[in-house]
């Protein structure tokens, strides 16, 4: 029981860190005219972070 | 390719998905669900993407960029507050046979008609337009597909007659397909295992579909993402879609779809309906959390691709966005990938359209009609034994009337918009069911006036600030209305209310309608305190995860078995309800079901069954009809869940208590046999002191009376007599030294004296001390001692101790003549370690464990003369443990033995040089 509390609590973190990472002001930081391997930086950053939560949840939740 | 073929492989497919979804259902019929596994279950989530993500995303993409992701952003943030929220939704709504999310709203505020009713008409309203989406995608295509290898933009629909429209046959055979699918009979559950199953069949089609699309137009047209995307930033106005700002996208509107979605995804009907109906296990939810932002990551990754690429492939040719999923591949010749491509988006289509529209009859039959007919249809109602049927005609009529509702938007209001707009208006619209619900599940203080005051307030705002403008682009309302607002009121400008500008239409809205909603379910609730009912509801959703299994105290009245047995059997069919019942008799303990007691738990079990029908609001009407209630006042439901709350607080404090006290006892106990254990020892101890002082003392005194009693003993004997006694004192005074020494390391009163000691020069005067012993007996010494090794803080004399008991030991038990000893000193890693080595008999295992006890000594003791006190390995091993070392033994019966100790460097003089 609290395994699982804990885990909650790093998911309610977890949610916390993306909104902020891809919201105003930090998204606007990574809005400029470059690109690496031709991908524009937004693109990269974007899906990055998507990426990101991703695998941090799922490491929260199966580990 | 020709209409007749594209119709002739629709059909095909969606048999085979009616083949998954009768095998499905065969399946949880025989007991082996199919659908009871976590992946699954996330596959069945992904019904959120329906034509919208499957064509809309691109068409948002070629226009907007980025503009697409917060749609799917925000789920897979939400997502994360699953644990908590949903977790609390699916328990809530098993405990309450939930079957809707009009029902779950409906529930909490006290079972109420018309807050069902209500939310029932805002979900069907607000959907409309969403399903109107998918009819208009599935039309597109088809039209598209079928003019191939030409690629021609579909004419306005609303130009076409009705009877001629494809469209509207589209929706008749959705309709059709729907009423196959989920109203083939009544379940008490309303739970569809076949239903699942084929929604995650479809899942799985689309993306692979959609992958293989952008699979090809990414590394089949094009060299891979980089060249895509360096190709379209050449071109100056594809390379605006590359920032943020691109096609009106502001950081507000960013933040407005996101927390859209968020609300969406947890409020829409059919996601209800997946989500917390359909759930067979809530731990299925666990692995969902992180699969289900997987598909969503996973479909949009090539839409970025597909949409640059389809700008630059149809730049300047007037194909619409929308298309670019299905018309890139006919532009390049492949009719096979096209067509795979319009089954993915009728996968798309019909799997929103099926599972939206069963849960929206759902609604519409339980918290709408039933109401209706229970309040004015008593003809209807009253001659029938055996209700069942109507339930299932009520569904299937509200299920075709949904869907040419839905084409009847499109096409009015269908052409005038993008897929996106469209459904982003449906979003807006069931987010007005968040404030009400998400507050019934946390908040105790919210009361019926207050959700129906919210939900009217922000549905009406969605009316005004959204869904007529929606009409008014499209010509259906005069368009000037947008422009100068009601009345030609500035102020009541439908997309600028009062004057708030800059916003996108749909964070406009979201804005003004949550603003109300919310403002209004708080204020009016504030109103007053919640009444019996509210309170009771509020109790069980609340505190859903603190209950036990006895929710039905606050009911009081009377009934009989038989009417209620009667009346149950009217909605599910009387068979089932005899077997129902008869599983309730069982679990009660009662023989049989004529036995059981018509009470409070009873009548409880008949509502929560009837509400799997036909929802609990009906259910409570239905029940109450039968049975005599009498009103529980506040006063006394609260009176009751109050004593429920304080027997609830006085036990746990009672069992707090008793862990308190468990855990005391269990020390005391502890204690004790520690206690025990010592007093043990100690009377061990002492009658081992006194059997080794005996043994001396006896052989002296002997010896002395012999001397005594015999004058004439001549000298020889007399000199042999005296030497034994003398040595016999010597070890009577050894062992009273010993004993005290080992008392006083004990008691911790020794006395320690600190010096800088090199083991090396310790080790070499022990040896020196016992060489003697060792030439008397031929026994040869061998010292293996480093160049140099740290030096020590310690005391020279007890470590000298140590040696000397050590070496005599070893001595003692080797053969003379051939006995070998060894001894090394090595600087290991964490501390010093010297081996004394022997090649004597050696130790068995057991022996190994005892001589380190006290008056324990290696050998046969009862046999062999005792050589030692038996107590100079228990000293030394305290006097080694003192300086946090270790003493220990190694060996094997008949191979010699090495006892070690090693020293920790803890206590070696900081800084100290090496001594050598």
């Amino acid at each position: 029981m609290i395994k699982a509390a804990l885990t909650a609590q790093r998911l309610v973190a977890v949610f916390v860190l993306g909104l902020v990472l891809v919201n105003y002001p930090i998204l606007s930081a990574f809005d400029v005219p470059a690109a690496y391997f031709g991908i524009p930086v937004v693109y990269l950053y974007v899906f990055g972070v998507w990426a990101a939560v991703i695998a941090l949840m799922a490491w929260i939740i199966e580990r | 390719m020709t209409g007749a073929s594209i119709v002739a492989v629709s059909f095909l497919y969606l048999l085979l998905l009616f083949a998954v979804a009768y095998f499905g259902d065969k399946r949880a019929d025989a007991g082996r669900s199919i659908i009871a596994n976590p992946t699954i279950y996330a596959l069945s989530l992904a019904v959120y993407c329906t034509t919208w993500t499957y064509y809309g995303s691109v068409g948002r993409a070629a226009s907007s960029g980025l503009g697409f992701v917060p749609i799917f952003l925000g789920p897979t943030l939400v997502v994360a507050l699953w644990w908590f929220v949903m977790l609390k939704m699916l328990r809530i709504g098993k405990a309450n046979r939930i079957t809707s999310i009009a029902d779950f709203i409906a529930s909490r505020y006290g079972k109420s008609h018309l807050l069902g009713g209500l939310v029932t008409v805002i979900a069907v309203l607000g959907v409309i337009p969403y399903i109107a989406l998918q009819l208009k995608a599935v039309s597109n295509s088809f039209t598209i597909l079928a003019s191939y290898p030409a690629v021609v933009m579909p004419a306005k629909a609303g130009n076409a007659p009705w009877l001629a429209d494809t469209t509207l046959y589209i929706a008749l055979i959705m309709a059709a397909f729907t009423i196959l699918f989920g109203t083939r009979h009544l379940d008490a559950t309303e739970r569809h295992e076949g239903l699942v199953a084929a929604v995650a069949f479809e899942s799985l089609v689309k993306l692979v579909i959609f992958l293989a699309v952008g699979a090809y137009v990414t590394f089949g047209i094009f060299d891979g993402f980089g060249d895509i995307f360096t190709r379209a930033a050449a071109q100056p106005e594809l390379r605006a879609l590359m920032t943020m700002g691109a096609g009106g996208n502001s950081h507000g509107s960013w933040f407005a779809l996101t927390l859209l979605s968020m609300l969406a995804v947890m409020m829409l009907p059919r996601q209800f309906q997946v989500a917390v109906v359909e759930n067979v296990n809530e731990m299925h939810l666990r692995r969902a959390i992180w699969l289900f932002p997987l598909y969503l990551l996973l479909i949009n990754i090539f839409v970025l691709p597909i949409a640059l690429g389809g700008l630059m492939r149809f730049s300047g040719q007037g194909v619409d966005a929308d298309t670019f999923v299905l018309t890139l591949p006919m532009a390049y010749g492949h009719a096979w990938l096209a067509l795979l491509v319009f089954i993915g988006g009728l996968s798309a289509a019909t799997g929103m359209v099926i599972v939206e529209t069963i849960a929206l009859s759902t609604m519409v039959c339980n918290d709408l009609v039933m109401p209706l007919l229970l309040r004015w249809g008593g003809r209807v109602l009253h001659g029938r034994e055996d209700l069942s049927g109507l339930l299932l005609g009520i569904r299937r009529g509200a299920i075709i009337v949904i869907l040419l509702l839905g084409y009847l938007y499109f096409r009015l209001a269908g052409e005038a918009h993008a897929l996106v707009s469209i459904g982003l208006i449906s979003f807006a619209a069931v987010a007005q069911f968040a404030p009400a619900l998400l507050g019934g599940m946390y908040w105790r203080g919210g009361t019926r006036p207050g959700a129906l005051a919210g939900l009217c307030g922000g549905f009406a705002v969605w009316v005004y600030t959204l869904l007529l403008p929606s009409f008014a682009k499209s010509g259906w309302m005069p368009a000037d209305f947008l422009q100068s607002g009601l009345f030609g009121l500035a102020l009541l400008r439908p997309q600028e209310l009062f004057g708030v500008a800059g916003l996108d239409p749909i964070a406009h809205s979201l804005f003004w309608s949550l603003l109300v909603n919310i403002g209004a379910y708080v204020c009016v609730s504030l109103q007053r305190r919640p009444n019996a009912v509210e309170a009771q509801q509020a109790n069980l959703f609340v505190d859903v995860f603190k209950q036990g299994r006895q929710p039905g105290v606050l009911w009081r009245g009377s009934a009989r078995v038989g009417d209620l047995l009667r009346l149950t059997g009217r909605f599910i069919g009387r068979e089932r309800a005899r077997r129902a019942f008869a599983e309730y008799a069982r679990q009660q303990g009662v023989a049989s079901v004529e036995a059981l007691p018509a009470d409070a738990g009873l009548v409880l079990f008949v509502e929560t069954t009837l509400a799997g029908a036909i929802g609990s609001a009906s259910a409570r009407a239905m029940v109450a009809s039968v049975v005599e209630e009498e009103p529980l006042g506040l006063d006394e439901v609260l009176n009751i869940l109050d004593e429920a709350s304080q027997v609830r607080a006085y036990s746990r404090r009672l069992e707090q208590k008793s862990r308190e006290l468990e855990a005391a006892s269990r020390e005391l106990r502890d204690a004790n046999e520690r206690l025990k254990e010592l007093d043990r020892l100690k009377d061990d101890f002492m009658s081992s002191v006194t059997h080794e002082l005996r043994t001396p003392l006896t052989s002296i005194r002997a010896f002395s009376e012999m001397l005594l009693d015999d004058p004439k003993t001549d000298l020889e004997d007399r000199k042999r007599f005296l030497g034994i006694i003398v040595s016999e004192t010597e070890r009577l005074t050894r062992l009273v030294n010993q004993v005290l020494d080992m008392a006083k390391i004990e008691s911790g009163h020794a006395e320690w004296h600190s010096d800088e000691v090199s083991l090396a020069e310790v080790v070499e005067q022990a040896a020196a001390s016992t060489s003697q012993l060792f030439k008397d007996k031929g026994v040869a010494l061998e010292l293996r001692l480093p160049g140099s090794i740290p030096v020590l803080l310690a005391d020279r004399d007890r470590l000298m101790q140590v040696m000397l008991n050590l070496l005599s030991n070893a001595v003692k038990f080797v053969a003379p003549g051939d006995g070998r000893v060894s001894v090394s000193l090595v600087a290991a890693p964490d501390g010093l370690r010297v081996d004394v080595c022997d090649n004597g008999p050696g130790l068995t295992p057991e022996e190994q464990g005892i001589v380190f006890e006290k008056f324990r000594q290696g050998g046969n003791t009862m046999t062999d003369k005792p050589q030692g006190t038996g107590l100079g390995l228990p000293i030394s091993r305290q006097i080694i443990e003192h300086y946090g070392g270790r003493l220990w033994v190694d060996s094997a019966a008949g191979a010699g033995a090495t006892f070690s100790f090693l020293l920790p460097y803890g206590n070696s003089a900081e800084g100290a040089g090496l001594a050598g």
